[in-house]
Order: structure tokens, then C-alpha cells, then sequence
């Protein structure tokens, strides 16, 4: 029996998808959980893998078209089963509610034009097709380079991107080292317009959204990171480069743990009810050229310290190189943002909507602290908890601060999980 | 290497080989006595007698007509069209007989006729006497259409159509005559289908032929100034069309403006630009631009007249437009 794919819905505000790429032919076998096509939505290229394996018998939209979540888009069967397309996606499509109507019954318009009118060189009237606007040399240069478009600021008409832009956008990731300051005098440069890339104008909308509709508190703390910093230096030491342990992932796995601790804050505002999430999937922020991801930790709780390192960094990996997957950005319950490498002391981050919650996390520094009465030398890291007066108020705020500081302060409960065989 | 005009250039071409090939003639309005309307054929009368430069009556049917005639008897005829204007009246003769008679007949028969035609606006001769339909005629296989931008090119080009045993449209501009340019003194042809880099440069394309190939060679030198080095590439010929130059040159510089005197409607540009996509799609870095003639009959009216025209400014802003500058 044949199965219809469908658009997924990768994004709790997805209404469409765009398919950029189809990444296996017609009549090309596919296995459970190989890549089937790339898809765009306003946050990202993804990829969308089949659930069943077999061989991708039909496509049922061609590339760089975009139809809402829940449209079929392919149909994967056996080599030689026939496959009856009308009443498998009838069955498909029925299961689709309010699935927009059928395109084709509008009357075709008819346009006339003067005599003597010639075409405009380029369309100039303002309404762009959704999607990157990439010149062929420029979306081949950066196919070549794995370079993804949505990340490049197009310096062609209307934000199209050339290929000038995507060779700048190269030459920025190769360059190595700075180059020598000059100390000739300074021209003033002129002024630019720089259109906003996709994942930008993403970020607008939902931070707009966010501030302007969820009213924000905030609960800041200092941290005694000393106990952090020692574990991490130990296990560090015996760990190779390429994975050694940030202040991050200790963050993220105390973040984790707190909510688990304090189911309140791990929530979301739904209507007139207040949904308390059974995962606790944190949202890790990665900063990129063309603006901020987010990337999901699933059930942060649940993993070992170490798995949690690693999979934080296979997906700043895969935000980077811009192949991200759909379960990477969708699904978070918590975010945690952290300009500790930035050398910040402290700052205050706005909701990633629907979460209730959001952690800002700045640098640990080094500073005189008074304990037992003694000034000693000690290493402070200040966060800011934001969250939604609609969930929760400040009171709980804090005891979720306070229950986060305990694990950070006392690294080794981060582990006794894992000490505990769990 | 003597500089001389592109009338010089046609002239001499047309005297060496009659002078070299006695089968070779001119026939056509006013080529004679009158030394041709344009001055092409002074002294040709007097020098190679009635016989071998015929004047006609005005039917310009009748002139190709009997010109192909002659070709297929074995003569080599050089049918003058006063005006490419007037080859429409020979339309018939052009396309539906010298350029079909050779596969028609299962190659029994050549016809190695060459219509030398002049053509193109600028001289306030009224729209019906100033087409540039030289895409008109390259529509059709089984003729070749050659039109030269350069005084070296014209004379080699002429003397290869007169040799070849293809018909051949051979287009002249009237607005180069007075063109200058280096010609050599000894016998040589150039190649027909053969497209040429007149100017090297590695910012842009310009594919061109005839008097906009000099109109683009001044519209280089602007933009040089500017720092934009275009590179030039000449068709000579429309038919057959060589592009291979120009997707050289187009996948070198992913950017190309088409320069043509003819309506932008289903020209020259239209061809050029389609073949480029297909070709060098993913080289492509902006769409491609075309410089033609506006889209009226042409007006009598100077001012008008040269508004219509493309000039050196629409290929430069053209050029610009394509660079984004």
C-alpha cells in the first residue's frame, strides 16, 4: 500500500511550506529515514525524511513551490505496485480539513497593453515571489560551497543575491585572521539599505509579537559558578578537543532539571488554559550571520551531560551549515540564551513565544565575593529569567532561579542521574 | 595596412573579384551608369563594360529573380538592392527560391548568389524607407545573412559570399559607409558563421553586429573610464548563427547586454539572450538586457528619429543597468 508524504508542519505558526529541493528523484528507492526533499519555511531550510521506505514513485509538486501544511507532496510505494493517485489522495486529502480550494476555477484574466508599451527589463512593481531571490550563478556557487542563501544579504535589484554577494559571503567564512589595522584617516561611508533576509524578518515578526503580547517579567541571580568551572576544568581534562564541555551545556542541563522540578514554568498560554509541557525540550539560541536560531534540545532532562554536549554541538553544527531538520526548531518548551562568551555581565532576553520562559545567561566572571565573613577571590555569573505574567508571577520566577542556581552551585547533582544508573 | 572607409572596403572587394573571376557580375537599379546609389560601383561601368554591370528596371523581383537564374546556370551574380527596403519585393526570390532551390531539387542545382542590400534608420528617410529587418531574413535556413560592422570584415566577409556556393544576404548599413578602419593590402576572406571578440573585457558581454557593433565599441570606451571593461563580441553573421564566443565570453563575465538597431520584438536580442539560457544557465548572474529600436514606425522627424534609435548612452545605461551601477 502506498503512502502520500505530506507537508509538514514544522513550525507552530507554519501555515505553508515551500519545497526548495527534491533530494530523491522519481522512481529513486528511499529508505525510513533518508532525506526526501529540502524544505523552506520563514525560520529555515529543512529536510524532511520519509517515514516509510521504498521507492518515491511520484512527485506531486514540482521545486520552489509552496502549499499549505498538510498538502500532499509525494508519494512513496513499492517498485511495481499500482498506485490508483485519486483515490489514495482523496483518502489523503479528505483527512484535511479546511484544505483551501481547488486552484484553477478562477476565469483567466486578460491584460491588454498599448501598442507601443515595451517590457520593463526587470519587474520592477514590488511584489516579489516568496522565497530566496538568488541569481542561477549565485544559487550554484552556493550550492557548490554549502552555503545557504537564506543566511546571504542580496546586493541586486529588490535584495537579489549575485554572485558578488555569495563570493563576499565565502570570503567572510575563509578569511582567517583580521587584517592589519590601517590608521589611514577614515572616509565616511554611505549610507546602505540592506533588505532583510528571510530568517531576519523572522525574527522581527516574532519578537515584535512577543513583546507587544506577552507581558514580560524579570527575575535576575548571581551565580556561584567556582563549582562549575572546577568540574568542567576536570572533566575537560580528560575529555579529546573535539568534545569538550562549555558553561553552556551545564546551563542547559540545570535549566532542564529545574523545570522538572518546577513543572510552571515549563509551560505555555493556550486560550483561557495554561499548558504544562511533559517534555522538557530546551531551546538552545545559536547566533548566526544572518541572525539567531533556535535549536531544540529534546528532553534535556532525560540525557546524560555528555549526550547533551554533543548534541548541543551537532546542532549549532547543522544550524551553521544551514541544514537544519525540522525536529531541530520546532518543539521548544524553554529557551536558553547565553552571551557568556561575549564577555557581557549580564543582560535580558525576550520570549521565544509559545514558551513561558526564557533564561538569559551572561559571563562568568572573576571578582571578590564575601564568604564565611573573608573576601575571597570567586567567579559570579549573573542570569535573568524572563517570563509571562499570564503563566506564572515573579514569586515562582524566583524559586525557579533559585531551584537553577542549587544545580549549577552543586555540579555533581547534574551527573547523579547518571551516578544513579538512570 | 591602409586605413580606408567601408564603402572603400565593399568597393574593393567587389572589384577584385570581378577582376579575379570572370563569371562574377553586378546587376541592379542605377549600379551602373549611375555608379550605384550609394557610390559603391563608381567606374565599375566604365572599367567592366554593360555586360558585366547590368542596370535594371525597378523590380527588384525581377533582379533577384534573374540573378538566381544565373547563379544556377553558373554565372556568379551580385544582385544590388538599393534598399533592403525594396528586397520585400523580392521577398519571394530571397527566401522562397535562392534559399530553398538547392534542398528542394535534391542539390541538383546551387545557387551562388549574393544580394547585397542596404539597410538601416538615420537618415530621415521616413519609416518605410528605413528598416533594419535583418532578423526578418536570417528567420529562413538555406540563407545565409551576413552583415559586417567593420570595414576589414566587410571585405573579407563579401568576398567569401562571392566565392561560397550559398545564397547570401549581405546586409550593409548605410550609416557606415564613412566608417574607417585597416584593411590589408593583399587578397584575404573571412569565414562566414564565424562570430568575433572585437573588444576584450571581463565585466560584461555586449553581443552586437553591424552599426551598433560601433556604436558598443564607443560605448566601451565610456565605460571604461568608468572602470568597466566590456568585451565585445561580434555576430557578423545572423545566419549561421555562432554563439560559441559568446557563451565563452558570457561564462567569463555571467553578464551580457544585447545591442541591436532592429525592434526589440522577436530580435536579434530575443535570439542571442534564449540561447545564452540555454546554455550557460547557471552563469547567469542578472538577466540579460536588450538595446533596440523603440517600437514605432520609425518617425521622419530628426529629433525623433535618433529617439527612436538605439544610441551609445542606451548601451552604457544598459550596461549599467545589467552591473546594477
Amino acid at each position: 500500500m502506498a503512502d502520500v508524504v505530506s507537508m509538514p508542519k514544522l513550525g507552530f505558526d507554519m501555515a505553508e511550506g515551500k519545497l526548495v529541493r527534491w533530494v530523491k528523484s522519481e522512481g529513486e528507492a528511499i529508505q525510513k529515514g533518508e532525506v526526501l526533499a529540502e524544505i523552506e519555511t520563514d525560520k529555515a531550510t529543512v529536510e524532511v525524511e520519509a517515514l516509510v521506505g521504498g521507492v518515491v514513485r511520484k512527485h506531486l509538486i514540482s521545486e520552489d513551490t509552496s502549499v499549505p501544511v498538510g498538502e500532499p507532496i509525494a508519494v512513496i510505494g513499492t517498485a511495481d505496485e499500482s498506485i490508483d493517485l485519486d483515490s489514495l489522495l482523496a483518502g489523503s486529502t479528505a483527512a484535511a480539513a479546511g484544505a483551501p480550494a481547488e486552484p484553477g476555477t478562477e476565469a483567466p484574466s486578460i491584460k491588454t497593453t498599448t501598442l507601443a508599451a515595451e517590457p520593463k527589463d526587470e519587474d520592477t512593481d514590488g511584489r516579489l515571489p516568496e522565497g530566496v531571490r538568488a541569481s542561477p550563478l549565485a544559487r550554484r556557487l552556493a550550492e557548490e560551497n554549502k552555503l545557504d542563501l537564506a543566511r546571504v544579504n542580496g546586493s541586486g535589484p529588490q535584495g537579489r543575491i549575485v554572485v558578488r554577494d555569495v563570493r563576499e559571503a565565502l570570503g567572510a567564512k575563509s578569511v582567517g585572521r583580521p587584517a592589519a589595522p590601517s590608521y589611514a584617516p577614515r572616509e565616511t561611508r554611505p549610507s546602505e539599505r540592506i533588505p532583510l533576509t528571510r530568517l531576519r524578518a523572522a525574527i522581527g515578526r516574532r519578537m515584535s509579537a512577543a513583546k507587544q503580547q506577552v507581558p514580560h517579567f524579570y527575575v535576575t541571580s548571581e551565580i556561584d559558578a567556582s563549582p562549575v568551572m572546577s568540574m568542567r576544568a576536570q572533566l575537560n581534562a580528560s575529555l579529546p578537543d573535539d568534545q569538550k564541555m562549555s558553561v553552556n551545556d551545564f546551563v542547559v542541563k540545570a535549566a532542564a532539571l529545574a523545570l522538572h522540578e518546577l513543572p510552571a514554568i515549563n509551560a505555555s498560554l493556550d486560550g483561557d488554559a495554561i499548558v504544562r509541557h511533559g517534555e522538557i525540550n530546551v531551546g538552545v539560541a545559536v547566533a548566526l550571520d544572518a541572525g539567531l536560531m533556535t535549536m531544540v534540545v529534546r528532553q534535556a532532562d532525560l540525557k546524560p551531560l555528555l549526550t547533551l554536549s554533543q548534541e548541543i554541538r551537532t546542532l549549532a553544527a547543522r544550524a551553521r551549515s544551514g541544514k537544519v531538520r525540522p525536529e531541530d526548531v520546532e518543539g521548544s518548551t524553554f529557551t536558553v540564551s547565553n552571551l557568556g562568551m561575549f564577555n557581557v555581565d549580564h543582560f535580558i532576553a525576550i520570549i521565544n513565544p509559545p514558551e513561558a520562559a526564557i533564561l538569559a545567561v551572561g559571563s562568568v566572571r572573576e571578582t571578590p565575593v564575601v564568604r564565611d565573613g573573608q573576601i575571597v577571590p570567586g567567579k559570579l555569573m549573573q542570569v535573568t529569567l524572563s517570563a509571562d505574567h499570564r503563566v506564572t508571577d515573579g514569586a515562582e520566577g524566583a524559586r525557579w532561579l533559585e531551584i537553577f542556581r542549587s544545580f549549577m552551585e552543586q555540579p555533581m547533582r547534574l551527573v547523579m542521574d547518571e551516578l544513579a544508573g538512570g | 595596412m591602409a586605413i580606408i572607409t567601408m564603402r572603400e572596403a565593399i568597393s574593393q572587394a567587389l572589384w577584385e573579384e570581378m577582376e579575379r573571376d570572370q563569371r562574377v557580375f553586378i546587376i541592379g537599379e542605377e549600379v551602373g551608369l549611375w555608379g550605384g546609389t550609394y557610390a559603391v560601383t563608381r567606374g565599375f561601368y566604365d572599367h567592366f563594360g554593360a555586360d558585366r554591370v547590368r542596370d535594371t528596371p525597378i523590380a527588384e523581383g525581377a533582379i533577384v529573380g534573374a540573378a538566381n537564374g544565373a547563379a544556377m546556370a553558373g554565372l556568379r551574380p551580385i544582385a544590388e538592392m538599393m534598399t533592403i527596403n525594396f528586397a520585400f519585393l523580392a521577398m519571394d526570390q530571397i527566401v522562397n527560391q535562392a534559399a530553398k532551390m538547392h534542398s528542394m531539387f535534391g542539390g541538383q542545382m546551387t545557387v551562388p548568389v549574393v544580394i547585397r542590400a542596404v539597410g538601416g534608420g538615420g537618415r530621415q528617410l521616413g519609416a518605410t524607407h528605413s528598416h533594419t529587418p535583418d532578423v526578418v531574413f536570417a528567420h529562413f535556413p538555406g540563407l545565409k545573412v551576413v552583415a559586417p560592422g567593420t570595414p576589414y570584415d566587410a571585405k573579407g566577409l563579401l568576398k567569401e559570399a562571392i566565392r561560397i556556393d550559398d545564397p547570401v544576404l549581405f546586409i550593409e548599413n548605410a550609416t557606415l559607409y564613412q566608417a574607417k578602419g585597416e584593411v590589408p593590402p593583399e587578397d584575404y576572406t573571412e569565414p562566414i558563421g564565424v562570430s568575433k571578440i572585437q573588444r576584450q573585457g571581463k565585466d560584461v558581454t555586449i553581443v552586437t553586429y553591424s552599426k551598433m557593433l560601433q556604436l558598443s565599441l564607443k560605448a566601451a570606451e565610456q565605460l571604461a573610464s568608468e572602470g568597466i571593461e566590456a568585451e565585445i563580441v561580434d555576430l557578423r553573421s545572423l545566419r549561421p548563427l555562432d554563439m560559441e564566443p559568446v557563451i565563452q565570453s558570457f561564462k567569463k563575465t555571467n553578464r551580457a547586454v544585447i545591442a541591436e538597431e532592429g525592434y526589440r520584438s522577436y530580435g536579434i536580442g530575443a535570439e542571442v539572450a534564449a540561447r545564452i539560457y540555454e546554455a550557460a544557465l547557471d552563469y547567469v548572474d542578472a538577466p540579460i538586457r536588450r538595446v533596440a529600436q523603440k517600437e514605432v514606425p520609425l518617425p521622419y522627424n530628426r529629433d525623433l528619429e535618433q529617439l527612436a534609435l538605439p544610441q551609445i548612452q542606451d548601451v552604457v545605461d544598459a550596461v549599467k543597468g545589467v552591473l546594477y551601477g
